[in-house]
C-alpha cells in the first residue's frame, strides 16, 4: 500500500525544514540562536522529529511528536517583537511554522491510524487540529500586525470571554433559553403532530409533502420583520419565528421516516391484528426515529440562526443577535467574537447531545453499527 | 369519463394540493379580517362611527398598512413593482431580485468549488478524514449569518466591498451539504468496480476521473439543489446587517423600518419564487448532465 507514504514524507520534510528554519534570520529579534528559550524549544523539536522518523505507526509515537509540535509552536510566538512592522518578521519563524505544519500532519496520521473510529481517543486528532487553526490564526494577527479591529487575536477573544462574562451570560438567557428552546421545542412538536396528522389522512399528505419541500427550499427567515411586528420586540417574537422555522423540516422528515416502515413489517403487525396505535408504537415510529432525529438536529442549527437574525430587526438591549450588531458598530470585535464563540459551543453543544441521544434510541440502525470482526 | 379524471385528479398530487393551496388561501383572507378589524375599530371608533360586517372586511383587505396584507393585495403590489417600472429603476423588484441573484449565484459556484474541493481531499487522505470532518460539521453549528456583519466590516476595511461579502456568506452555507454529499458520492462506488481499475493500473486522479467523479453526480445534484437554496437565505441574510441599499433583504429590512407590510410580503414572495426557479434550474442541470451521460450516471 502506499497510503501510509504520504506520512512519513511530510515528517521528513517537516525535520528538512526545522533544521533550515533554524539558521534563517526572524525579523529584528536577531537569529535563534540570540534567545535561549525559543532555541531550546526548537532544537527538542528537531530532535524528536529525528527520533520518530522511518516507517511504524503507533499511538506512542503519535502522542510524542503532537506534544513536541505543541511546545514547539510556542518558540515562534516567544520569538515574534511585537515592536516590529506587520509583516517583517523574518523567514525564520514562517519556515518553522511550515515545519510544524507539516509535522502536526505527521502526528494527526499516526494518531488516526492508532486509535479507534469511536471512543474518547477519536476526539484527539479533531481536537489538534482545532488547537492549530487557533494557533495559526493567533500567530498570523501577530505576525502580520493585524489590528484589533479588524480581526482580535483569539487570546483577545478569550480576555473578553472571561470580562464580559456576565454581559455573555444574559445574552445566552434571552436568546437561547428564552426564544430558542421553546420555540425549537414547539416547533418540532407541531412539525410531528401535524405529519401524524397527515400520515392518517393519505389526502392531506398528498397535499402537504410537495408543499413542505416546496416552503423547506424557501428563505423563511424573511419572515422575520413580519414577526418581530406582529409579536413585538423582546423574546416571543423570536420565539415565533424559530417555531416557523423548525415547523416544515420536522414535518417533511417525520412523514419521510412514517412511509419508512417496509411493507413486510406492516403486514406481519395486521396478521396480529395490531391496532393503528400499536403499529405506531411499535413498528412505525422506531423507524421513524432516525428521521426525526435528522430533522431535531438540522433544526437545532437553524434555530439558533433564526433567533439571531430576528433580533436584526428590533430587540430589547440583551440578547446575542442584539450584541452582535451594535458591538460591531461600536468596533469592539473581541467582544462580538465571543459572542459568536458562546454561540457556537451552545450550537454544537446541543448537536451533540442530539447526536448522543439518536445513539442510545436508534442504536440498531446500520449506521451506528459497528463493522463485525 | 369525467368521474374517472377527477378520481384520478382526487388520487394524484395535483388535487390534494390545489385544496391544500386554497385552504391556505382561504385562512389567510380570514386571518386577514380578524388581524386587520382592531385597527379599523379603533379608527372608527376615534371617527365616531361604526359600519356593518362587511365594511369591517372590505376594509381589512384594502388597508394602507395592513397587519397581514390580503394575497390579492401583495400582487397588485408585485404587479405595481415588477411589471410597471423598467427593470433597471432602483424601485422596480426585479432590480433588487437581480441584485440578489448576483450574489447568490457567486456565493453559489464559490462554495460548490470548494465544497467538492474539500470533499476530494478528504476522501484521498485518511488524516484530512478524521481531522477535518468533525469540524465541518462543527461549522454549521456556527450561526455564520451572525457572522455576516464582521465579514463586511473586515472586508471593507480590506476595500472589498460590494457582492463578494454577501457572496462570501452563501459560501460558507452552501460548501457544507456539497461537502458532506460528495464526500458520500465520492465514495459510492463499489470495491468491485475499485479493484476493476487497480488491475488496470489507473492512479488516483483517473480513479478519481472515471469512476469516482461520475458516481458521485447524484449525490452531487441532491446536494446542490439544497445548496441553491440555502445560498440565496445566505444572500438576503447578508443585505441586512450590511447597511445595503440594493437587494431583497434591504427591501425586507426598509420595509419593516417604515412598516410597510405589503412591501416586506412582495419581497418575500419575490424571494420564494427565486428560490423555486434557482431549484427547477439545478434540476433541469441534473436532467441534461444525466442525458449528456446516457442516463446511466
Amino acid at each position: 500500500m502506499s497510503r501510509p507514504a504520504s506520512g512519513e514524507e511530510a515528517g521528513t520534510g517537516a525535520l528538512v525544514a526545522a533544521v533550515v528554519a533554524l539558521f534563517l534570520p526572524l525579523g529584528s529579534a536577531g537569529w535563534w540562536f540570540a534567545q535561549p528559550a525559543a532555541l531550546l524549544l526548537v532544537l527538542g523539536f528537531v530532535a524528536v522529529l529525528a527520533a520518530t522518523r522511518g516507517e511504524g505507526t503507533g499511538l506512542g509515537r503519535g502522542l510524542v511528536l503532537a506534544t513536541a509540535v505543541l511546545l514547539a509552536s510556542a518558540a515562534p510566538l516567544l520569538a515574534i517583537d511585537p515592536a516590529d512592522p506587520p509583516g517583517l518578521q523574518g523567514p525564520g519563524i514562517w519556515l518553522l511554522l511550515v515545519a510544524l505544519f507539516l509535522a502536526a500532519f505527521r502526528a494527526m496520521g499516526l494518531l488516526s491510524a492508532a486509535t479507534a473510529r469511536q471512543g474518547p481517543a477519536a476526539l484527539l486528532v479533531p481536537a489538534l487540529f482545532g488547537v492549530g487553526v487557533l494557533y495559526v490564526w493567533e500567530l498570523l494577527v501577530r505576525g502580520f500586525g493585524i489590528p484589533g479591529v479588524l480581526l482580535p487575536p483569539p487570546s483577545a477573544i478569550g480576555r473578553a470571554l472571561v470580562a464580559h462574562a456576565d454581559v455573555l451570560r444574559a445574552d445566552f438567557v434571552q436568546t437561547f433559553v428564552r426564544a430558542v428552546i421553546p420555540g425549537w421545542a414547539i416547533g418540532c412538536a407541531a412539525g410531528f403532530a401535524v405529519a401524524l396528522l397527515a400520515d392518517r389522512i393519505p389526502f392531506l399528505a398528498r397535499g402537504l409533502l410537495p408543499l413542505g419541500n416546496l416552503v423547506a427550499a424557501l428563505p423563511i427567515v424573511g419572515i422575520a420583520p413580519i414577526l418581530v411586528m406582529w409579536f413585538g420586540f423582546d423574546w416571543h417574537s423570536k420565539a415565533a419565528v424559530v417555531v416557523v422555522m423548525t415547523f416544515f423540516p420536522m414535518l417533511v422528515n417525520t412523514l419521510e421516516g412514517l412511509r419508512a416502515a417496509g411493507r413486510l413489517e406492516r403486514d406481519l403487525m395486521r396478521s396480529y391484528a395490531a391496532s393503528y396505535l400499536l403499529t405506531l408504537w411499535k413498528l412505525r415510529l422506531p423507524t421513524a426515529a432516525p428521521f426525526v432525529f435528522n430533522a431535531l438536529k438540522i433544526n437545532s442549527t437553524l434555530a439558533l440562526i433564526g433567533a439571531i437574525v430576528a433580533e436584526f430587526f428590533g430587540t430589547p438591549i440583551v440578547g446575542m443577535g442584539f450584541r452582535i450588531s451594535t458591538e460591531v458598530a461600536k468596533m469592539a470585535l473581541d467582544l462580538v467574537w465571543a459572542t459568536i464563540a458562546v454561540a457556537a459551543v451552545s450550537g454544537s453543544a446541543a448537536y451533540g447531545l442530539l447526536a448522543l441521544l439518536e445513539r442510545r434510541l436508534t442504536f440498531w440502525h446500520p449506521s451506528f453499527r459497528r463493522v463485525a470482526g | 369519463m369525467i368521474a374517472a379524471s377527477a378520481r384520478r385528479l382526487w388520487d394524484g398530487k395535483a388535487g390534494p394540493v390545489l385544496v391544500v393551496v386554497a385552504a391556505i388561501l382561504a385562512f389567510w383572507y380570514a386571518m386577514a379580517v380578524v388581524l386587520n378589524a382592531p385597527q379599523i375599530r379603533d379608527r372608527w371608533a376615534r371617527e365616531g362611527r361604526s359600519g356593518a360586517a362587511s365594511e369591517l372586511v372590505a376594509e381589512a383587505w384594502a388597508m394602507e398598512r395592513p397587519v397581514l396584507p390580503a394575497p390579492h393585495q401583495i400582487l397588485v403590489e408585485l404587479k405595481k413593482t415588477v411589471l410597471d417600472l423598467p427593470a433597471t429603476s432602483r424601485r422596480s423588484l426585479l432590480y433588487h431580485a437581480g441584485v440578489t441573484l448576483s450574489s447568490t449565484l457567486l456565493g453559489f459556484l464559490l462554495g460548490t468549488a470548494l465544497g467538492i474541493a474539500l470533499a476530494v481531499a478528504i476522501v484521498h487522505s485518511p488524516t484530512l478524514d478524521r481531522a477535518l470532518l468533525p469540524w465541518i460539521v462543527a461549522s454549521q453549528t456556527v450561526p455564520i449569518l451572525a457572522i455576516a456583519p464582521i465579514i463586511v466590516v473586515v472586508l471593507a476595511a480590506v476595500g472589498l466591498t460590494g457582492l463578494l461579502p454577501k457572496a462570501l456568506i452563501s459560501t460558507y452555507l452552501c460548501f457544507f451539504p456539497v461537502t458532506i454529499g460528495m464526500v458520500k458520492g465520492l465514495r459510492s462506488p463499489e470495491p468491485l468496480q475499485l479493484e476493476l481499475l487497480r488491475t488496470w493500473n489507473a492512479d488516483a486522479g483517473q480513479v478519481l476521473r472515471y469512476l469516482r467523479f461520475p458516481a458521485s453526480l447524484p449525490f452531487l445534484f441532491a446536494s446542490l439543489k439544497v445548496a441553491v437554496s440555502i445560498a440565496l437565505v445566505g444572500a438576503i441574510v447578508g443585505e441586512l446587517p450590511t447597511g445595503a441599499v440594493a437587494g431583497l433583504g434591504a427591501r425586507l429590512l426598509t420595509g419593516s423600518y417604515y412598516g410597510q407590510t405589503v412591501q416586506i410580503w412582495a419581497a418575500l414572495v419575490m424571494a420564494s419564487l427565486l428560490a423555486a426557479l434557482l431549484v427547477a434550474a439545478v434540476g433541469l442541470a441534473e436532467r441534461l448532465v444525466r442525458a449528456r451521460l446516457g442516463g446511466a450516471a
